[in-house]
């Protein structure tokens, strides 16, 4: 291990909606190339957990440092914001559940990946183009469908899209909230076998909210399963799903259907 | 006596069954020995005694409730029972590989890439771990026409053959080899043994769970009894 | 009781430029921010106009607030001094200002123009007033106000490159021939109102104050002398302007100006001939003349 300063680090973070808890005491590092998954059943503040950590919503308490390019640790919450949408467009990735709340409907496939590139002064129309192709092929979407709207894509090439809108400035850190919610299983294989290969070739961190647990097994090397706001176990993802201490997360577990075979 | 690379002391595993009203269920506990560089030690015992159990503690795959499973890596001694996350990740990368019975089926990926993928992640590079799995699937004898299936439509004896292949893909000192010749027939078994055996010569520490005595006796050079380690049962 | 007949001018007098002064005063102030930070849209507290949106009231409101009683106004409306639009408001300010009012680029202090800048260049000492309808050259790709005004704020101008990628990619070539967004003073983008691209190289480095009023938006912005203003475009398709090779207006034969296309008859003939009536009519009148009208255009 080479690394010696954590990418992310979260200290007690804790979100409240007025009386009610978004989630609480939540401490975790995360390394680079490590995926993280964050599971919980609808109300376990995953989602809420995930939001914090990205910053669209302020934490009530607790800090969340992240280790930037250029070797600072800073804390999220007092960096400028001009700062810290230039490192949400270089730096970090965000793939919605939905690929319409993560990608710009009304323009070219071309343009939504070469959008980073643009506001990041790429200036020069055929190499953008040339690398937008380029990532295309890499999530398996035809080449000629460069020029095509999304609107004309299918639910799992919409979903590919944004991971390429996403990781063409090779970002370090990429959240994901339920990426293969509401697709169709053999289409759900056909991204995590991708995403697989990308967070493999690109050494990327991921932290994945998820519901589903076959996804966090394929996915991620360790994983928090959170309950009522509260991380109630934590550890390598094989582990916690084969040998599960807590009796809520033997009752997920048991809870998952097993296929034949 | 070469330095040990897999040392138990103390090794104690319960589950407890929170959906059955907290039931504990003791698995084994006492549990020591070691295993040194070159050998390969075969568990014994009666089925369901917690053999394979002893295996997935020493990978991480199961918690270790009491005792240390202390783990020779390239940089230094590391107790699996409490070391973190990460620590287990990097081990499982560059020191320990484990064969399990069953094979994990991703879905889409085919032969050949999984074992490429598991050389790949013990460190090789993309055309090396190529390279190397074809080797492995042939020695298998697994049917080139099937490399670049997804293993999920094999017959058992072929997944477990992939399952082998992605265990010996890498250049890890410690193997843990859970009944990998169940479902072979003669000829594969013969392939696995002279495996095992060419590792034991490179140096590297095997523990194993064989129920085929043939193979047993052909690879191991000591057996260990986990009988004595299991909960005693209530006198007869 | 009184009647219509009996209310004699007297009773209907309007402040000096249809304005009261305090109005005039706080369109100063965003006037006066506007030039501080070119091409800042400065929100402003736009009033109610005897005409409707749409028909050029924050032109009006910015004209009105600085005219003084010894400005020459002209107005023109696609470079022309005489269609019903340029007409109505050079009337609008006769009668509310009373100032003095020419068609003649070179005299006047003042020019409130809709959609095109005059072919004679500008000199120190002159404004330009230009009609604004959407200010925002982000807002067709971005409909949030909120958005927009981070994205000004943060220099975050990628979406508009974007814009320029999707023409390139459905056309071939950057589309936007109209409106064609430019960088002022290396720091804002800027819509430079619904001009053709044909006239945003005039802009650059301007010896004359440019001001942009958009009534219905409620925003100011404005370009002081000299002042950068360079088009956006990629290194592999650079910004030009439009040509139209051979062609030469029918009345005074100028070829390096924007055209009006003319229908003359019913058979489809026309004729081109400069945008800008009055610096045809100067052309003329120093004795150039267009080609035999009815010829092959």
């Amino acid at each position: 291990m080479t690394d010696t300063v954590p990418l992310l680090d979260a200290k007690s973070v804790a979100k409240f909606y007025g009386g009610h808890i978004g989630c609480i005491d939540v401490t975790f590092d995360l390394w680079p190339g490590e995926v993280l998954a964050i599971v919980g059943e609808s109300g376990s503040g995953k989602t809420t957990l995930l939001n914090c950590l990205y910053g669209s919503h302020a934490l009530d308490s607790g800090q969340v440092t992240y280790h930037m390019r250029d070797g600072q640790t800073r804390d999220l919450a007092t960096i400028p914001e001009a700062e810290r949408r230039m490192l949400m467009r270089t730096d970090w990735g965000f793939v919605h559940q939905n690929p319409a709340d993560g990608l710009r409907m009304a323009v070219s496939a071309g343009a939504n990946i070469g959008e980073r590139l643009m506001a990041n002064g790429a200036r020069h129309y055929g190499q953008i183009r040339s690398t937008a192709t380029d990532w295309l092929s890499r999530v398996e979407i035809a080449a000629a469908r460069v020029d095509d709207l999304p609107k004309t894509y299918s639910g799992g090439m919409r979903q590919r899209l944004q991971i390429a809108r996403n990781l063409v400035t090779a970002p370090r850190l990429v959240f994901m909230d339920e990426p293969t919610g509401g697709l169709d299983v053999s289409v759900q294989a056909r991204l995590l076998d991708l995403l697989r290969g990308l967070v493999s070739t690109m050494n990327l961190a991921v932290i994945l909210v998820t519901h589903d647990l076959a996804v966090a097994r394929l996915l991620s090397h360790r994983i928090l399963v959170m309950r009522n706001g509260r991380v109630i176990e934590s550890g390598l993802t094989d582990q916690v799903l084969d040998d599960p201490r807590e009796p809520y997360t033997q009752l997920l577990v048991a809870s998952v259907p097993q296929v034949g075979g | 006596m070469a330095e040990p690379m897999i040392d138990l002391r103390d090794v104690a595993k319960r589950f407890t069954m929170h959906l059955m009203g907290g039931i504990e269920l003791p698995v084994m506990s006492g549990v020591t020995f070691t295993v040194a560089a070159g050998a390969c030690a075969v568990l014994t015992g009666p089925s369901g005694i917690g053999k394979s159990s002893i295996l997935k503690m020493i990978y991480g795959n199961y918690r270790t409730d009491e005792g240390q499973v202390v783990l020779r890596t390239s940089t230094g001694l590391l107790d699996i029972a409490t070391a973190s996350p990460r620590e287990i990740i990097s081990v499982r990368r560059d020191t320990i590989a484990y064969v399990s019975q069953f094979l994990s089926a991703i879905p889409r990926v085919g032969a050949r890439d999984l074992v490429a993928a598991a050389a790949r992640d013990a460190g090789l590079n993309e055309a090396d771990a190529s390279e190397r799995a074809a080797q492995l699937l042939s020695r298998l004898n697994l049917p080139e026409r099937l490399w670049t299936l997804p293993p999920a439509t094999f017959s058992g004896g072929e997944r477990q053959r992939v399952n082998i292949a992605c265990g010996f893909a890498g250049e890890h000192s410690v193997l843990l080899l859970d009944e990998p010749t169940a479902s072979l027939d003669a000829a594969n078994r013969d392939v696995v043994v002279e495996l095992i055996n060419e590792r034991r010569r490179s140096g590297c520490a095997i523990l194993g769970i064989f129920h085929d005595t043939d193979v047993r006796d052909r690879v191991a050079s000591h057996h260990i009894d986990v009988t004595r380690f299991a909960p005693q049962t209530a006198a007869a | 009781m009184t009647s219509l007949d009996d209310l004699d001018d007297d009773r209907i007098a309007y402040n000096f430029a249809y304005l009261d002064e305090q109005t005039k005063r706080m369109i100063r102030r965003a006037i006066l921010k506007g030039i501080a930070v070119p091409g800042y849209q400065v929100p402003f507290a736009s009033r109610e106009m005897p005409m409707p949106y749409g028909w050029g009231t924050g032109g009006v409101q910015v004209t009105a607030a600085i005219l003084g009683p010894d400005d020459i106004l002209k107005v023109i409306d696609q470079g022309s001094d005489d269609t019903t639009n340029a007409v109505a408001i050079r009337n609008f300010f006769s009668a509310t200002a009373g100032v003095e009012t020419t068609t003649h680029t070179g005299d006047a202090s003042v020019i409130q123009t809709r959609h095109r800048i005059p072919e004679e260049p500008l000199t120190s000492g002159q404004i330009l007033v230009y009609q604004v309808p959407i200010p925002e050259p982000l807002r067709f790709l971005e409909p949030r106000e909120t958005e927009t005004r981070r994205m000004h704020a943060l220099e975050e101008y990628g979406l508009m490159h974007v814009k320029l990628y999707e023409d390139i990619a459905r056309h071939g070539h950057i589309a936007t021939t109209y409106a064609y967004p430019v960088r002022v003073n290396a720091r804002y983008v800027m819509d430079p109102s619904p001009t053709p691209k044909f006239d945003n190289p005039k802009m650059h480095r301007s010896a004359a104050l440019q001001l942009f009023g958009a009534g219905r938006e409620k925003r100011i912005y404005a370009l002081p002398p000299c002042t950068d203003v360079v088009s956006l475009d990629f290194e592999d398709h650079p910004f030009d302007v439009q040509t139209w090779p051979g062609q030469a207006c029918a009345l005074c034969g100028a070829t390096e100006v924007y055209f009006d296309e003319v229908i003359t008859d019913d058979r489809g003939g026309r004729m081109f001939c400069c945008s800008d009536t009055d610096f045809c009519e100067r052309r003329r009148a120093a004795g150039h003349v267009g080609a035999p009208l009815g010829s092959a255009a």
